[in-house]
C-alpha cells in the first residue's frame, strides 16, 4: 500500500474540494469494505483518501414529496432498520442475504453502488478490461464467474454492486456532486454505469473528483411489489452468481407494469426489457414467471466456461418475480 | 513391595477425567488473546519481511536487480533465494506462480512492500500446462510420467462373468493448506551466537537440524520455540526456505526479522492437496459383492511429483480381480505437501463414489452393497468389517438411512429441491509417535511436565494434563504441562494422528515410574502394602482407607522431589493403531441452480480409548467441516489462460462458514473394546469421507453424477444438463 495524505471532512463541498488536489488522483473512503483491499492491492494508489463518514447530509433517510432522498453513507444494518426503507423490499432483502455482520455494520448504499468489479482478472492486475498482448484475458481464460450478457465489446467482467439492480427497478436516481464546488446532477441509477471501451475509462460515469451523495427512490404505491433473489453458492461473505431484482405493479392480481434487473451478468447492471413485456398485462403464475426468466436470458452469449450461468439467471428471474407475489416455494 | 507392576490405563468405570468431555486448559489464554502465536511476536526492533514472487507458471528468470530496494530507507535486507539466484550456469528457470524469488526486510511493514516493488526482476516467459484433469493434453505435451502398474487375479475374466458391469469417472480437484495462521518465523539472534526461533511448526523437535545446516552452525545453537499454533495439517515440518531467509536477514542485520507468508503467497507456495482423476470399471456378481475392479488414475502435486500413487485405489476394500494403474502429471502449479490423512479423502472420493454408482446400477441401496461388501475390507485389518458393520447401523439409525433413502434420482417430493442420503467409509493408522518426556513432581507436589511436542491447536497440552492428572489423582489445575520448545525431550512431528498417542504413552509410562516410587515410599512410612495403593482425589488410599495426602507423599520424595522420565511408544496396551469410522450425509440439491447444500451430516468414528471427549469430538467437528468445504466449494483454480493461481484470495476460495455446513452429528463409538485398544491418533480420519457421502448423497438425490469434486454449481448443472435438464 502506498503513503497517502488522509482527509475527514465535515460537509459536501468540504469533500469535493478535497477531492480535486493530486489531478484527481483521490478516492473517497467509506465503508472501507472495497477500498482498504484495493488499497492494500495496489490496484487502487491514491495520492489523497477522503473519508466521507462525518459528512451529516449523507447520512440518512428522509421523504420529500416524491419518494425518498437516502445518504449514500446509509450502512446495510441502516436499510434493514429504517422504517421509511421497508416498502421496498426487495432493497431489505439484498441487505438482509449478505449474511455478514461485518459487511452489514459497516458497508454502505454508496460503496456497494461504487464497488470495483471482482474479476479475478482485474484484482490480480490485469485492469478492468483484463487485457494482454492486445487479447483479453477473459475470453480465452476462466471466466466462469463473468459476463453471459453485454459482454461483446471489450469488457466482460461483471458489476459488483448487489443494490443497483434492487434500485434500478424501483426507478432509483443518485445525486452527483463534484467536481465544480456546488455542481450537482441527479441521474436515473441505470444510466450511472457504463461498460468500459477502453483501458482508462472506469465503469460508472464519474469523473475525477466526483462523488455520490445521495439516492431517491419514488415513492411506494400501495399497488407495488418488490422482490430480489440472489443465487449465491455460500451462506455469507460470497457474491451472487446471478441475481434479479422487480418491481411490479399488480392491479386485482394483473401486472399493470414491471420492471426486471439482473446483477452479476453483465458489466452494468441488466435492465430486461423483453422479462418486463412478458410479464405486463398478466397474472403471474409459475409458467409466467419461467417465460420472464427465459426471455431476460433469450439474448445471453455465454463465454467458453460460463453456460451455467445463464440457466441461473433465468431461475433468479423467475424466483424474484414469484417471490415479489408471494408464490415462491423452496429455493436453496 | 508391589506385585508385577505393568503400564497400563486403569479400570474404564474408575476413571474420573479420562473419557469426560473436559475443555482445553489452554482455552482462555487463547480466546482472550493472551496465548502468543508466532505472528503475535514482536520483540523490541522487530523487523518485517514481504516477498517477492514470481507470477508466472513457467518462465526464465533473466534480470533480478535488488540494488533499488536497498536504497529505500528503512530497508535492512534484501535476500535472494534460490530461484532467483542467476549465478549457477543454466539457473533461472521457474517452474510455477508463486515460486519465492526474494525477501526485504524492513523497519515497517509496508516500507517492506515498497522494497518488493522496487526490486527489478525480468523474465522471459515460457510455455505452460496446468490443467490437471486434461490427461490427453499432457500426453501432447509430454508432460506425463508412469508412476506405477500392478495387478491380481484375472480381471478380463472376472468382468466378463460379472452379472453387472459399470464404468465411471470421478476426480477430485486441488486445494490447498489453508492454516489460520500462516507459515512463517520469528527469528533472533542471542548471545553466544544461538539463534533463537519461534515457528508456526507442526516439528518442534525436528527443526533445529534444518536451520543449522543451511546456516553453519550447530543444531545445538538453535532455540525452537512453539507455544501456540494457528494450525498445520502437514504443512508445517519443514524450516522452509523463507524461514532460512529469516534467519539470514535477522544475522546480517543484527536485529529479529519476523516473515509470515502473505495469504496469497501461502495459498501458493505452502502445499496443496494433489488432485485425482480416474477412469474405473467394476464388475459384480449376481449378489452384489465386487469381484473385479480395473483403473487408471492421474493428478498432479505440481512440477517435481508428488500425484497420488498406484497403490491407494480401491480404498479400504480390495477385490480379488483388480488391475490398476497411475500416472503423474508434471503442471506447473505449486508443489504438494501432506494434507490431513494423505492422500485418503482422494482415494475415498476415486473409489467409494464408484461403488455408489455400482449399487445403482445394480439397483440396490448403496448402504446394503457397502455392507455385503464389508468383507473385502478385512485386508486392510481384520477387525474392521466388525467395527464398519457396527458403525454402519448406528449412522443409517442417526441419519434415518432406512426411512429416508430413495433409489437415485427417485425423490418423490416436487419442485426443484431434491434430497438425496449416501454413506463412505475410512481408515487410519493413528499408531503412538516417538515421545520422550520428563515428568517432576515436586516436594510441595506440585507436578509438571516437559515435552518437546507441540500443540497444533488440537488439544496436546490438555491430554498431557488429563493423563497425568487420572494418574496421580489430582485435579488438573495440580498439572503444569511445558510443551512446544526444543530444549524439552525430543517428540516426534505432529502429523499423521500420531501425536495424542505418543503424548499420552509417553507420559503415563512417566507418571505410572514416578507413582510406584512413591507409594513405595509411603508403603515403608505407613507400613501398607504398596500394592494395595492408589492415588485418588488428591489422596494415596489403600481401598477405602485415606493413608496420607498427596502433598505428604510428595514430602517423602526429598526436597529436590522427583523426575521420571517416560518414553514410547511401546508394546505395552497403551496404545493402539488401525481405526474405521462411517459418514453419511443428507443433502439437498437446487436442481435450478446447482447449489447444494447439506442438512444433516452423520460421523460415526471409532479410536479406541477416549482421553478427552470434547476435544475427540471437536477433532471430528472440524474434519467434517474441512471436508464439507472441499466437497462444495473449496478448490485451487488454476487459470489456463495465464497459468496462474487466480483464486488465491480468501474471496475467490471459498470455504464454507458455519451456516453453510447444516448440522453434524459426532457419535464416538468407544465399546469397552475399543477402550481395552488404548489409545489411537483421530486427526485425519473424520476429513477422509466427506467427499465420497457428499458426492454420493447428490448422486442419490439427482440421479446423475456429478463426476468431479468440488460439486460447484456449475458442474451440478452441467452434470444435469448432460443428464436432460433440471430434474
Amino acid at each position: 500500500m502506498k503513503n497517502f495524505e488522509f482527509a475527514s471532512p465535515q460537509t459536501e463541498s468540504e469533500a469535493v474540494g478535497l477531492l480535486q488536489d493530486h489531478g484527481g488522483r483521490t478516492a473517497v473512503l467509506a465503508g472501507g469494505t472495497d477500498l482498504v483491499g484495493l488499497l492494500q492491492a495496489d490496484l487502487v494508489a491514491p495520492e489523497r483518501v477522503v473519508d466521507v463518514r462525518q459528512i451529516q447530509s449523507m447520512q440518512g433517510v428522509r421523504r420529500d414529496a416524491d419518494g425518498l432522498w437516502v445518504g449514500v453513507l446509509t450502512t446495510l444494518d441502516e436499510v434493514m432498520a429504517s422504517p421509511l426503507l421497508k416498502p421496498y423490499l426487495s432493497l431489505v432483502q439484498v441487505a438482509d442475504a449478505h449474511h455478514a455482520i461485518q459487511i452489514q455494520s459497516s458497508g454502505t448504499l454508496g460503496g456497494d453502488l461504487c464497488h470495483l468489479p471482482n474479476c479475478w482478472y482485474y484484482r490480480n492486475g490485469y485492469g478492468l478490461l483484463a487485457m494482454q498482448d492486445g487479447e483479453s484475458l477473459v475470453q480465452t481464460g476462466d471466466n466462469r464467474y463473468h459476463a453471459i450478457l453485454g459482454n461483446s465489446g471489450p469488457a466482460k467482467f461483471v458489476n459488483a454492486s448487489r443494490f443497483a439492480p434492487a434500485l434500478i427497478a424501483w426507478g432509483a436516481k443518485v445525486r452527483i456532486i463534484g467536481p465544480a464546488p456546488d455542481q450537482v446532477e441527479v441521474v436515473p441509477l441505470e444510466y450511472f454505469y457504463v461498460s468500459p471501451k477502453s483501458a482508462n475509462q472506469g465503469n460508472t460515469i464519474l469523473k475525477p473528483g466526483q462523488l455520490i451523495s445521495h439516492i431517491w427512490l419514488p415513492a411506494v404505491e400501495p399497488t407495488h411489489v418488490s422482490a430480489t433473489y440472489e443465487v449465491l453458492q455460500l451462506e455469507g461473505l460470497d457474491w451472487p452468481l446471478a441475481s434479479a431484482s422487480v418491481t411490479l405493479d399488480v392491479e386485482g392480481g394483473v401486472v399493470r407494469a414491471a420492471r426486471v434487473v439482473l446483477g452479476h451478468v453483465a458489466p452494468t447492471p441488466w435492465v430486461s426489457l423483453e422479462a418486463a413485456s412478458i410479464l405486463r398485462n398478466q397474472m403471474v403464475s409459475e409458467d409466467l414467471a419461467n417465460a420472464a426468466g427465459a426471455a431476460a436470458v433469450s439474448k445471453a452469449t455465454p463465454l467458453s466456461n460460463n453456460e451455467y450461468k445463464v440457466q441461473i439467471a433465468k431461475t433468479a428471474v423467475k424466483r424474484a418475480v414469484l417471490k415479489a407475489v408471494g408464490q415462491l416455494e423452496g429455493g436453496l | 513391595m508391589a506385585e508385577e507392576r505393568k503400564f497400563g490405563w486403569g479400570p474404564r468405570q474408575d476413571n474420573v477425567l479420562i473419557g469426560k468431555s473436559i475443555q482445553r486448559i489452554d482455552g482462555f489464554e487463547k480466546v482472550s488473546g493472551r496465548a502468543k502465536y508466532t505472528a503475535d511476536m514482536n520483540t523490541p526492533g522487530t523487523l518485517y519481511a514481504k516477498l517477492l514472487t514470481c507470477t508466472h507458471a513457467h518462465a526464465r528468470l533473466k534480470k533480478l536487480d535488488v540494488e533499488p530496494a536497498k536504497k529505500i530507507p528503512g530497508v535492512r535486507a534484501v535476500y535472494v533465494f534460490p530461484a532467483g539466484d542467476l549465478k549457477p550456469e543454466g539457473s533461472g528457470e521457474i517452474f510455477w506462480d508463486g515460486t519465492l524469488i526474494a525477501a526485504v526486510a524492513a523497519d515497517r511493514p509496508e516500507i517492506a512492500e515498497d522494497g518488493v516493488k522496487a526490486i527489478i526482476a525480468e523474465y522471459e516467459v515460457l510455455e505452460h500446462i496446468v490443467d490437471e484433469e486434461d490427461l490427453a493434453a499432457a500426453e501432447a505435451a509430454k508432460a506425463t510420467k508412469a508412476v506405477g502398474k500392478n495387478a491380481k487375479g484375472k480381471v478380463e475374466d472376472a468382468l466378463k462373468t460379472a452379472k453387472h458391469v459399470h464404468k465411471g469417472y470421478y476426480g477430485v480437484n486441488t486445494i490447498s493448506h489453508m492454516c489460520l495462521e500462516p507459515h512463517g518465523t520469528h527469528c533472533e539472534w542471542k548471545a553466544d551466537e544461538v539463534l533463537d526461533v519461534h515457528a508456526s511448526t507442526q516439528n518442534v523437535s525436528g527443526l533445529a537440524g534444518q536451520f543449522a545446516g543451511p546456516l553453519g552452525i550447530d543444531a545445538a545453537k538453535v532455540l525452537v520455540t512453539a507455544n501456540f499454533e494457528g494450525g498445520g495439517f502437514g504443512s508445517k515440518f519443514a524450516a522452509d526456505e523463507w524461514g532460512i531467509a529469516a534467519a539470514k536477514m535477522a544475522k546480517e542485520t543484527g536485529k529479529p526479522v519476523k516473515l509470515m507468508l502473505d495469504r496469497a503467497t501461502e495459498l501458493k507456495a505452502a502445499g496443496t492437496r494433489p488432485s485425482g482423476y480416474i477412469d474405473v470399471t467394476l464388475g459384480a456378481d449376481e449378489t452384489g459383492k465386487i469381484i473385479a475392479w480395473d483403473s487408471h488414475h492421474w493428478g498432479s502435486g505440481g512440477i517435481s511429483g508428488g500425484a497420488i500413487p498406484v497403490g491407494g485405489v480401491p480404498y479400504v476394500f480390495d477385490f480379488e480381480n483388480r488391475n490398476r494403474s497411475a500416472t503423474q502429471l508434471n503442471c506447473n502449479v505449486g508443489p504438494t505437501r501432506a494434507w490431513r490423512a494423505p492422500p485418503h479423502p482422494q482415494l475415498c472420493i476415486l473409489t467409494h463414489c464408484a461403488i455408489d454408482d455400482l449399487a445403482a446400477k445394480i439397483g440396490k441401496d448403496s448402504y446394503d452393497v457397502f455392507l455385503h461388501n464389508l468383507e473385502q475390507t478385512a485386508g486392510t485389518a481384520p477387525h474392521l468389517p466388525a467395527t464398519y458393520k457396527a458403525e454402519m447401523e448406528i449412522a443409517a439409525k442417526l441419519i434415518g438411512w432406512k426411512e429416508k433413502w430413495h433409489p437415485h434420482g427417485k425423490d418423490a417430493g416436487k419442485g426443484a429441491i431434491k434430497r438425496g442420503l449416501g454413506m463412505a467409509l475410512h481408515t487410519w493408522g493413528g499408531g503412538a509417535g516417538g515421545c520422550a518426556c520428563n515428568v517432576k513432581i515436586h516436594a510441595d507436589g506440585s507436578v509438571e511436565s516437559f515435552v518437546g511436542s507441540q500443540d497444533i491447536g488440537t488439544g496436546t497440552r490438555t491430554i498431557i494434563a488429563i493423563t497425568l492428572a487420572e494418574t496421580f489423582g489430582l485435579p488438573l489445575a495440580g498439572i503444569k504441562v511445558n510443551l512446544g520448545s526444543n530444549k524439552y525431550p525430543a517428540s516426534a512431528a505432529s502429523g499423521g494422528s500420531i501425536t495424542v498417542g505418543g503424548v499420552s504413552g509417553a507420559h503415563r509410562r512417566a507418571a505410572q515410574t514416578a507413582l510406584w516410587k512413591i507409594f513405595d515410599l509411603v508403603a515403608e512410612k505407613y507400613k501398607v502394602d504398596a500394592g494395595t495403593l492408589a492415588a485418588k482425589g488428591g489422596s494415596i488410599v489403600s481401598g477405602e482407607k485415606k493413608i496420607c495426602t498427596w502433598k505428604q507423599a510428595a514430602m517423602l520424595l526429598g526436597p529436590m522431589g522427583l523426575e521420571t522420565k517416560g518414553e514410547g511408544p511401546a508394546e505395552d496396551g497403551l496404545t493402539s493403531s488401525r481405526v474405521g469410522g462411517v459418514q453419511m450425509a443428507d443433502v439437498s440439491v437446487d436442481s435450478e441452480t446447482g447449489i447444494v447444500r447439506v442438512n444433516k451430516f452423520v460421523a460415526v468414528q471409532d479410536c479406541g480409548l477416549i482421553l478427552d471427549e470434547l476435544t475427540a469430538k471437536s477433532q471430528i467437528y472440524g474434519g467434517v467441516i474441512m471436508g464439507i468445504a472441499y466437497a462444495l466449494s473449496e478448490e485451487r483454480v488454476m487459470d489456463k489462460k495465464t497459468g496462474r493461481y487466480i483464486n488465491a484470495d480468501l474471496q475467490n476460495y471459498k470455504l464454507p462458514r458455519i451456516g453453510d455446513i447444516g448440522e453434524i452429528i459426532v457419535d464416538i463409538y468407544q465399546p469397552d473394546s475399543e477402550y481395552n485398544r488404548g489409545v489411537i491418533g483421530l486427526g485425519e480420519p473424520p476429513v477422509i469421507s466427506p467427499g465420497a457421502a457428499i458426492s454420493n448423497a447428490v448422486a442419490n438425490a439427482l440421479g446423475v453424477r456429478v463426476p468431479v469434486v468440488p460439486l460447484t454449481p456449475q458442474r451440478v448443472l452441467a452434470a444435469l444438463s448432460k443428464k436432460g435438464g433440471a430434474a
